[in-house]
C-alpha cells in the first residue's frame, strides 16, 4: 500500500460536557486524499468528533495535529485557516441570500471592502467541479434541503479546503443525489482532499469510502481500511454484538372493502400537487415512493390540513370536508402528522420531555383549561416506558437528547391518543440502529390496531419493505400504485426515471 | 438483543448542577439575597415591615404590568405599548370617577387596557407584523388618545370611594399588594396549571411545532396581548388612585422598565421559556435598588446606572448558558 501522508492526527483526545464524558481517549489519523468514515450508533460520538477537528469543540484532553503541526485551542475560524471545513447536519447558511452570496460569503470579490463583479465567473469555474446543477440566484430560503447541502459544499470548496467533514451528508438526499455526491467526493479525493465522512448509511460508507473508524460510546472502537469489511462486521462492531439487519415482518393486508379512513380525489394544492387521489383503509400502510421533491411531504400536510386544497375532494371516514379544513379539525377528526424535520417543525425545544408529548392531546387531560398533572404524568410516563425513551425522566431536557430518543418523544406526541391516520415523514431520519428498528416496530403495532398508517421516506428500501402499497409520484403527482410487496428498490427507481423523462414532453405538448 | 439493552448503552446527560448553572437558573435571587443582607447590616431602618411593605406597595403596578407581560414575551412577542396603555387607562379612570362613577372607574381601567390589547394583538396577527414595530407604533397612537382625552390637562380625583384601591390598608398591608398578590397566584395558575399557558410556551418555543400540533396560535397571541393590555390598564388605576391625579403622560417609559424586570428575572427574550416569579424578583430587585439608593442618600444618577449594569450582567450570563445549546 502506498504511504500516505496524515493529514489530521488526533491523539488521546478526549471532551465532556456537563460531567458527562462524551468523548474519551479518541486516536484518529485521518490520511490525506482518503475518504475516512466515522461510523457508530447515534450518541456513539460520531458527530462530537467531526466537530472538534472542525473547531466547533475544543477538546478537554489530548492533542489535535493538522498536516504536521499541533493546534492548541482553535475555532471554526481557525480551522478554516488551515483548511478544514465543516458541513453540517442541520446547515449553516443565510436563508435570504443567494446561491452565489453564500458560496463566497466573507471572500467576495472586492477591492477595499467594496464588491466586484466577479463572483458569478468563480461560480461558473466552481460549478466545473462540482456539476450540482444549481441557479446562481436562487434565494437559499426557497431551496430544499438537498439543494441547501450542495452549496454548502461547493463554499467548502471555494475555500480550497484540504479537509472537508461531511456530517450525515446524504441523510436528506436522495438515491441518485447521493450518488452524484459520491461521483463528487471521488473527484475531491483526486485533487488531494481528505473527506471525513460522518453517516448512517452503511451502503454508502461500504461503497465508497478507502477508511473507517468505528466508536461506540464515546470511544474508538478500530479504526481499519474499508477492504473486509462488510455490513455484518460493521454492525457488529457499533453494537458490541452480533446484530441482523432486518424488517419486522408485515401484518396481513387488510381487505379494502372497508371504507377507507382518508380518500382524495384529484387533489390540487398551491404548493405543487396536482391530481393527487389515494385512499387508505384502518390497518393498511401505505408508502409515498418517490424522489426528494416529488411532493411527498406536501401530500402529507394536505391530509393534515396544513396546506389548504384548492381542487378536487377530500374525504374522511366518508364524510366530504370542506374548504375551511384546517389542523385543528384534522387532529379531531384522528389526524396524526410527524414532520420529517423533528428540531425545527416537531418538538418545542425549550421545554422539557412532559409537555411535548402532552401538546398535541391537551383536552385529554384537562377539564375546563386546567391540565391535572397526575394524569399527564401517567399517561407520559406509560409512552416513555413504551418506547424505551432515554433518560426515561418526565422533565427531561429534549434539547440534548439524541436523535433517535428525540424522534421518540415526537411519536410518543401522536401516539399517546391513538390515531385513526397515522402520516410519518422520514420517521428514521439520523436515529440510530436500535432506535430505528422500535420506530418500525411501532409502525407495525400501529396498523395491527387498526391505524390507517401514510409512510413517507428519502430511503425506497425503507418505504418499500414497510408498506403493504405504495403511490409512485413525481413532479407533484401520483403517477402509479404499486403492490410494495412484490416491488424492488430497482424496480421502483426505474419507473420513477422513466416517468421522470417523460413529464418534460408531455409538458412541452400541452404548451403547444 | 432488546432494544432496551440498546437504548441504555446511549451516554446520559447528566442533571448535575454546577455553580455556573445555578448562578445562571437563581441569580437574581441570590443578587437579591445578597443585596438584602447588605442593605440590613449598613441601616436599621431597611430590614422592617414596614420599609419593606412600602417597597412591594411601590412596585406593586409594574409588578403587575411585569406579570402579564411574562407571559407575552413567553409566547416569542414584544409589548412596547404598555406604558402607553397605562397612561390611556389611567385619564380614563380619571375621568370616569369625577364625571360618573367612582367604583365604576376602577373597571374601566382594566377594560380599556383589555380592549387595547386585544387591537395590538389583532393588528399582530392579522397583518403578520412583528409585536416589536406594532406596539411601537400603537403606543404612540395610545399616548394620543391619553393627551386627546383630558385635552393635556390633568385631572385631579380626590375621591375616597376612588383612592382606597391606591392608599387602602387592610391591617398594615396595602390593599395594592393584596391585588398584586392575586394578580401574581392568576397568572402562575394560567401559565402552569392551564392548557392556555402550555399553548404559550409551544407558540414561543416553536410556532411551527405548535400549528402543526393542532394550536390556535394567533389566538393564543392575541390573548397574550390581551392579558398584557388588561395588566397594564389595571396598574394605571392603582396609580392614579394613589396619587389622586390622573395624567396623559403617566406610565411613559414604564414598558422599559417592565421589559428590563422581565429580562432581568432570567425569562428568555427568544421565547419559549421563563417564569412569573422571575419577573416578580426582577422588579423586587429593581425596587431594591431604588430603595438602597434612598436609604443611603447616594446621588440618583447612580441608581440607573447600577441597575443598567446588572441588567447586562445577567443577560451575559443567561447567553453564556445559552450557547452551549
Amino acid at each position: 500500500m502506498e504511504h500516505k501522508e496524515i493529514a489530521v492526527r488526533l491523539r488521546a483526545m478526549a471532551k465532556s460536557f456537563g460531567g458527562t464524558k462524551i468523548l474519551d481517549d479518541i486516536s484518529i489519523d485521518f490520511l490525506q486524499s482518503s475518504v475516512h468514515a466515522l461510523v457508530g450508533e447515534n450518541g456513539a460520538g460520531k458527530s462530537s468528533v467531526g466537530k472538534v477537528v472542525g473547531g466547533y469543540y475544543t477538546p478537554d484532553e489530548g492533542t489535535l495535529e493538522v498536516f504536521g503541526q499541533k493546534v492548541e485551542r482553535f475555532s471554526p475560524r481557525d480551522a478554516l485557516g488551515l483548511g478544514i471545513a465543516m458541513i453540517h447536519q442541520e446547515l449553516q447558511l443565510v436563508p435570504e441570500m443567494t446561491v452565489v452570496q453564500n458560496v463566497f460569503l466573507g471572500q467576495e470579490a472586492n477591492r477595499a471592502g467594496f464588491l466586484r463583479k466577479g463572483d458569478l465567473a468563480r461560480f461558473h469555474e466552481l460549478e466545473k467541479t462540482c456539476d450540482f446543477g444549481l441557479d446562481p440566484h436562487a434565494r437559499i430560503a426557497d431551496m430544499r434541503i438537498a439543494e441547501r447541502q450542495k452549496v454548502e459544499i461547493m463554499r467548502a470548496i471555494a475555500r480550497d479546503a484540504r479537509v472537508i467533514i461531511m456530517d450525515e451528508p446524504t441523510s436528506s438526499l436522495t438515491e441518485d443525489e447521493a450518488e452524484r455526491l459520491h461521483q463528487l467526493i471521488a473527484r475531491l479525493k483526486a485533487r488531494n482532499v481528505t473527506v471525513i465522512y460522518v453517516s448512517h448509511f452503511l451502503d454508502h460508507i461500504l461503497a465508497h469510502c478507502d477508511r473507517v473508524t468505528i466508536m461506540r460510546d464515546g470511544h474508538v472502537i478500530r479504526t481499519d481500511d474499508m477492504a473486509g469489511e462488510t455490513k455484518q462486521s460493521l454492525v457488529e462492531s457499533m453494537l458490541g454484538a452480533a446484530s441482523e439487519i432486518s424488517w419486522p415482518a408485515l401484518p396481513p393486508a387488510p381487505d379494502r372493502a372497508h371504507t377507507a379512513i382518508v380518500e382524495m380525489r384529484e387533489v390540487a394544492t398551491d404548493t405543487g400537487l396536482s391530481d393527487i387521489s389515494l385512499e387508505i383503509a384502518p390497518g393498511e400502510i401505505v408508502g409515498l415512493i418517490g424522489l426528494v421533491g416529488a411532493g411527498r411531504s406536501e401530500v402529507g400536510r394536505a391530509l393534515f390540513g396544513a396546506d389548504p386544497i384548492t381542487a378536487g375532494s377530500y374525504s374522511i371516514a366518508g364524510v366530504m370536508q370542506s374548504k375551511r379544513f384546517n389542523i385543528p379539525k384534522a387532529i379531531a377528526q384522528g389526524i396524526a402528522f410527524v414532520p420529517e424535520d423533528r428540531r425545527k417543525q416537531g418538538l418545542v425545544l425549550t421545554q422539557t420531555t412532559r409537555p411535548n408529548i402532552s401538546l398535541a392531546s391537551l383536552g385529554a387531560i384537562s377539564s375546563r383549561g386546567f391540565i391535572s398533572t397526575r394524569k399527564e404524568t401517567a399517561r407520559v410516563r406509560a409512552m416513555i416506558e413504551h418506547f424505551g425513551i432515554v433518560p426515561a425522566a418526565t422533565n427531561g431536557e429534549v434539547a440534548y437528547y439524541s436523535g433517535g430518543n428525540q424522534q421518540k418523544v415526537l411519536l410518543s406526541k401522536w401516539a399517546i391518543e391513538r390515531p385513526k391516520l397515522l402520516i410519518l415523514d422520514e420517521p428514521s431520519r439520523g436515529v440510530d440502529i436500535g432506535a430505528r428498528r422500535r420506530i418500525h416496530d411501532f409502525i407495525i403495532e400501529m396498523a395491527k390496531a387498526g391505524v390507517a398508517v401514510l409512510l413517507i421516506s428519502s430511503e425506497l428500501e425503507e418505504v418499500i419493505n414497510l408498506s403493504h402499497r405504495g403511490y409512485l409520484m413525481s413532479e407533484g403527482r401520483i403517477f402509479a400504485e404499486a403492490d410494495c410487496r412484490s416491488l424492488s428498490v430497482e424496480d421502483a427507481l426505474r419507473r420513477i426515471f422513466k416517468e421522470q423523462d417523460a413529464a418534460p414532453s408531455s409538458k412541452e405538448a400541452q404548451a403547444r | 438483543m432488546s432494544d432496551t439493552q440498546l437504548s441504555a448503552q446511549a451516554p446520559r446527560p447528566s442533571f448535575k448542577i454546577s455553580p455556573g448553572d445555578f448562578a445562571r437558573e437563581y441569580g437574581v435571587l441570590t443578587i437579591i439575597v445578597v443585596l438584602m443582607i447588605a442593605l440590613a447590616l449598613i441601616s436599621d431602618s431597611f430590614l422592617t415591615a414596614r420599609n419593606l411593605l412600602n417597597i412591594i406597595n411601590q412596585s406593586a403596578p409594574l409588578a403587575i404590568i411585569a406579570c402579564a407581560l411574562t407571559l407575552v414575551i413567553i409566547g416569542g412577542g414584544f409589548d412596547l405599548s404598555t406604558g402607553a396603555i397605562f397612561g390611556v387607562a389611567s385619564v380614563s379612570a380619571g375621568w370616569v370617577a369625577v364625571q360618573i362613577d367612582p367604583y365604576m372607574a376602577i373597571l374601566v381601567g382594566p377594560l380599556v387596557g383589555l380592549v387595547l390589547g386585544a387591537i395590538n394583538g389583532c393588528i399582530i396577527t392579522g397583518f403578520g407584523v412583528h409585536s416589536f414595530l406594532v406596539t411601537l407604533a400603537t403606543s404612540l397612537v395610545y399616548r394620543g388618545i391619553a393627551i386627546l382625552i383630558t385635552g393635556g390637562a390633568l385631572i385631579p380625583v380626590r375621591i375616597e370611594q376612588f383612592s382606597w384601591l391606591g392608599r387602602g390598608r387592610i391591617g398594615m398591608v396595602h390593599v395594592a399588594v393584596f391585588v398584586l398578590l392575586i394578580v401574581m397566584i392568576i397568572f402562575m395558575v394560567l401559565l402552569n396549571r392551564t392548557t392556555f399557558g402550555r399553548r404559550v410556551f409551544a407558540v414561543g418555543g416553536n410556532e411551527e411545532a405548535a400549528i402543526l400540533s393542532g394550536i390556535r396560535t394567533n389566538l393564543i397571541k392575541i390573548m397574550t396581548f390581551t392579558l398584557s393590555g388588561m395588566a397594564a390598564g389595571l396598574a394605571g388605576v392603582i396609580a392614579v388612585s394613589r396619587i389622586s391625579m390622573a395624567s396623559p403622560q403617566a406610565g411613559t417609559g414604564m414598558e422599559f422598565e417592565a421589559i428590563a424586570a422581565v429580562i432581568l428575572g432570567g425569562t428568555s427574550i427568544m421565547g419559549g421559556a421563563g417564569a412569573i416569579w422571575r419577573s416578580i424578583a426582577g422588579v423586587l430587585l429593581m425596587a431594591l435598588i431604588g430603595n438602597g439608593f434612598n436609604i443611603l442618600n447616594i446621588n440618583p444618577f447612580f441608581k440607573d446606572l447600577t441597575t443598567g449594569v446588572i441588567i447586562v450582567v445577567a443577560v451575559a450570563l443567561a447567553a453564556s448558558g445559552r450557547k452551549r445549546r
